[in-house]
């Protein structure tokens, strides 16, 4: 443990992997059935793994908080899966796509992973095919595509304004599949309290079953996490109520780094917060960004008109309006990457050009495209979105521009991973959202459908055989070794002690001021001063929540509340986390922005020299200041530049 | 706004379960009914009382796992919409509304208003899926689909297998939610060649699993969340009788 070594394959970057799977270790077919796998998660990228895994004979046993792995979070992915299919014949490949990801990523993900995810992009698309996901098709019969932000290309697949949806429910059959066949073992409505580590090696995991509250012990040869991501620290995000930190945060806990965790995606488009009692907030797809154009009023006493009611977007003339976008960014326009869209609204409407009850908001309007293209073309292209708007704003996108704002959305950062996918703990291997592998410091739109599914369909399978070739000898573990039977006292404890304080306050209360703290200091726009308050507030909060929170009811029973709470223990720290890496890297890149840190226009300001690493955190106890470890990032198949999107 | 909650209350599967009523005040219409049941818990939680447990996550319509039957209907009075995508400015101030568990003898409730589901899962594992394995399958383009058969196949993959079906039907059937994974598999040329095993097995699941038979009364198609049409259930009869049929001649 404690070394930093990406194990990136030799050779010219088109033949790394393909180096690589040349020259693994692999397991045959009599010692697969020896060897468990556990897979905690099965979203795309559990889903993935865990079935894949299973068609190769391996033992495999499968968790999620969910009462059915259809329903994680990645059902909610709408826009489209990205790959270098070239079907349009515009101008891709893979090189592209690499390419289009590492300049979106800000040039802070490592060459040789992004590589290997473009080059499996195309892999990904004849799966899902071959599984039945019933993608938009032209009226040829072939796949259709549409275009993304930060890519000039047509990329990405589509079905509807589900793709996230159709692709799980795809990686869900497949799981099907093999849970029928008995190579996988499901269990739902599991919560991962602790993971055991064995001499030095990921062993086993300690689960709350969420209905009785029993607390089981789990162990395997290896162990994935495809968790997810941790955007809701933020307690406001488009993400699921359910989605946490916890799994990466006891990994972490237990010795796994973490990478780049304050690299946060705040998602351009999203229906503005409207509300104290909101529980999470909707996004509206990037892809409505083909056609729709974002604007704020040219003029700040219209603006303030719009934001008193007394007058409306559609009154306004083409003169007085602001395409701020296509003004700033004429070569890319409304489909800049999204760091610098969301980045674009706030500076509107803090500078007072912003619409809505609140000022928080900017308009995106489909007038043009309707008379270009016809109101049905809009509808088939974004029926389902224009519904979901209006049955939350109660206003007809269809006759009136909507109203967005920025949201949070995705987290880059996760536990930190070499090339094999495989934690600082051995053994230990992280998966899609849950790691921070691809996306530098920002991801660009349809890209993480791609690596979720890339990790488990086409990725793990290879990395985890390699890692299990030399376990074929060890014998499956038992249960009541000293070490699950301390992981799981511990577990215990933490739970007795959550119910017995009793204070006075919600759990949820507590996410909600953490949230705040994040969002004002810890978002879109941060600086030293700002950063260094939120750590102390959030001590604060984290000295608070123990003395005062109020769990109700046992442990022996369904709890959402006591769920709610571990899960806030958990978001408390990793906010910290976030804070103190935001504060340590002093240059904006993606969406990291440090107010001090950028051009005279505004725009994101890298410093190359001193930043172009991959922050690794290790924990070094609940009472020290965790340990920064920096895994240098070499560019030597791409000129690093500034990013340039006008 | 000001409202009464009738909720049915029940511990657990043991328990008997009984309707007890809260109120609400201050509701904002803009609210969605889970934030407004929300706002209900942490009262409860503050007064000590034991808050209501029901299904949620996304809060947007496509998980699946948000159910309620409100006020007598699944996922209440609005059409074509999921409970957590419902605001409350579809209720009345001063109203009482009734919110009760999916009611279905396949779905046991598990604690007040959330129910158990994995008897779906089980239909899907028997044969809701084309049986490739990763890796060495043909490129995507490499067969082509006409665009109608996609768009309806996409019709009916939109279910979010949240059971609305089944807990609308009187006989707990379960025919919408398989007809559609059938028909979508029906429809493409990647689901063909299991179609006649697919359809027998998962339709002797859905029946081992104790859901009822369809007498065609429709309930499912008007209060499903998606819209999934009935077509569907006319598609699966279809494909039901021809595996039958050939199956008999082999
Ligand atoms: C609204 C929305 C729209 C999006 N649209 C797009 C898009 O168009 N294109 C795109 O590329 N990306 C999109 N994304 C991002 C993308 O959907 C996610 O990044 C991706 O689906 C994550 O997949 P995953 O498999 O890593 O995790 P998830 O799908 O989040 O799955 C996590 C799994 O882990 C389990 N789990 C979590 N915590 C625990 C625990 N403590 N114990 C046990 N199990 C646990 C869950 O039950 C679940 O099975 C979107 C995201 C959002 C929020
Ligand atoms: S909570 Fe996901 S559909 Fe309602």
């Amino acid at each position: 443990m404690g070394k930093l070594e990406a194990k990136i394959p030799h050779g010219p970057l088109s033949e790394k992997w393909t180096n690589y799977k040349a020259h693994q270790n692999l397991v045959n077919p009599s010692n697969k059935r020896r060897l468990d796998i556990i897979v905690v998660g099965t979203g795309l990228a559990g889903a993935a793994a865990a079935a894949s895994f299973g068609e190769l004979g391996f033992n495999v046993k499968a968790f999620g908080i969910h009462d059915s792995p259809r329903r994680a979070h990645s059902i909610a992915a709408q826009g489209g899966i990205n790959a270098a299919k070239n079907y349009p014949n515009d101008g891709d490949s893979v090189f592209r796509l690499f390419y289009d990801t590492i300049k979106g990523g800000d040039y802070r993900a490592r060459e040789a992973n992004v590589y290997r995810l473009a080059e499996v992009s195309n892999d990904i698309i004849d799966q899902c095919v071959a599984q039945g996901v019933p993608f938009a098709r032209e009226y040829g019969g072939l796949l259709d595509n549409r275009s993304f932000g930060g890519a000039q290309v047509s990329r990405t697949f589509y079905a509807r304004g589900q793709t996230g949806q159709q692709l799980l429910l795809g990686a869900y059959s497949a799981l099907s599949k093999e849970i029928g066949k008995g190579t996988v073992k499901m269990y739902t409505r599991r919560d991962l309290l602790e993971l055991v580590i064995i001499d030095g090696r990921a062993r086993g995991v300690i689960m709350r079953n969420l209905i009785t509250g029993e607390i089981e012990r789990h162990a395997a040869h290896a162990v994935v996490l495809a968790t997810g991501g941790y955007g809701n620290v933020f307690f406001l995000s488009t993400n699921a109520m359910a989605s946490n930190g916890s799994a990466v945060w006891k990994a972490y806990k237990k010795g796994a780094f973490f990478g780049n965790p304050s690299f946060t995606q705040i998602h351009p488009t999203c229906i503005p917060v409207h509300g104290d009692y909101q529980s999470k907030l909707t996004l509206m797809s990037e892809s409505l960004r083909n056609d729709g154009r974002i604007w704020v009023p040219k003029y700040a006493e219209d603006a303030e008109k719009i934001r008193k009611g007394t007058m409306k977007p559609t009154e306004l003339s083409e003169e007085r309006r602001d395409y701020y976008l296509e003004r700033r960014y004429p070569a890319f326009g409304n489909l800049v990457p999204r760091d610098v869209a969301s980045r674009a609204a706030k500076e509107r409407c803090d500078a007072g050009f912003g619409v809505g009850t609140t000022g928080l908001a900017v308009y995106l309007d489909f007038a043009e495209s309707i008379k270009r293209l016809g109101k049905h073309v809009i509808e088939a292209r974004y029926g389902n979105l224009f519904q979901m708007y209006e049955k939350i704003v109660d206003e007809n996108p269809y006759e009136t521009s909507m109203m967005i704002y920025p949201a949070v959305h995705y987290t880059m950062g996760g536990l930190w991973v070499d090339y094999e996918l495989q934690t600082t703990i051995p053994g230990l291997f992280a998966a899609g959202e849950a790691n921070f592998s691809d996306h530098g410091a920002n991801r660009l739109g349809a890209s993480a459908l791609m690596q979720g599914l890339s990790d488990g369909y086409f990725v793990l399978p290879y990395t985890v055989q390699n890692y299990l070739a030399d376990q074929i000898s060890v014998p499956a573990f038992k249960t009541d070794l000293p070490e699950f039977e301390k992981a799981e006292k511990d577990t215990k404890a933490t739970i007795e002690r959550l119910l017995s304080i009793n204070g006075k306050n919600t759990v949820d209360s507590y996410h909600r001021k953490l949230g705040l703290i994040m969002w004002d200091f810890v978002g879109m726009a941060r600086n030293k001063e700002g950063l260094k308050k939120a750590i102390i507030m959030i001590q604060e909060l984290k000295v608070d929540f123990w003395k005062n929170v109020k769990v109700p009811g046992k442990n022996e029973m369904v709890n959402p509340e006591l769920e709610k709470a571990l899960r806030v223990v958990d978001f408390i720290e990793l906010g910290e986390l976030m804070a103190r890496d935001a504060l340590y890297r002093e240059e904006s890149c993606g969406g990291h922005f440090r107010e001090e840190y950028q051009t005279p226009e505004g725009e994101a300001l890298r410093d190359d020299v001193n930043f172009t690493y991959v922050s690794a955190w290790e924990h070094k106890g609940d009472d020290a200041e965790p340990a920064l470890h920096k895994e240098p990032l070499v560019f030597e198949f791409i000129e690093v530049k500034q990013r340039n999107y006008k | 706004m000001d409202l009464t909650l009738k909720i049915w209350r029940q511990a657990s599967g043991l328990d008997k379960g009984k309707f007890v009523n809260y109120k609400v005040g201050n509701i904002s219409h803009d609210a969605s009914f889970l934030e407004m049941l929300d706002i209900l818990n942490e009262e409860l939680v503050i007064k000590g009382d034991d808050p209501v447990a029901f299904d949620h996550d996304c809060r947007e319509g496509i998980c699946g796992a948000c159910s309620l039957y409100i006020n007598g209907r699944p996922h209440g009075p609005d059409r074509g919409i999921t409970t957590c995508q419902m605001h409350m400015r579809n209720f009345k101030d001063g109203e009482t509304i009734v919110i009760e568990p999916w009611r279905a003898k396949p779905f046991p409730v598990i604690k007040d208003l959330m129910v158990d589901r994995t008897a779906f899962d089980k239909i899907i594992q028997a044969g809701g899926f084309v049986s490739v394995r990763t890796g060495g399958v043909p490129d995507a383009n490499a067969i082509a689909i006409p665009k109608h058969d996609a768009d309806l196949a996409m019709d009916a993959a939109a279910c979010i297998g949240c059971g609305a079906c089944v807990a609308a039907c009187k006989n707990a059937s379960a025919m919408l939610f398989v007809s559609a994974k059938v028909s979508q598999f029906a429809l493409l040329p990647q689901g063909r060649p299991e179609a006649h095993e697919r359809v027998q097995k998962m339709v002797a699941k859905m029946d081992e699993l104790g859901f009822g038979n369809c007498t065609n009364t429709y309930a499912c198609e008007a209060e499903c969340p998606k819209e999934i049409s009935v077509a569907n259930i006319a598609r699966m009869n279809r494909e039901f009788l021809t595996a039958k049929i050939v199956a008999q001649k082999a």
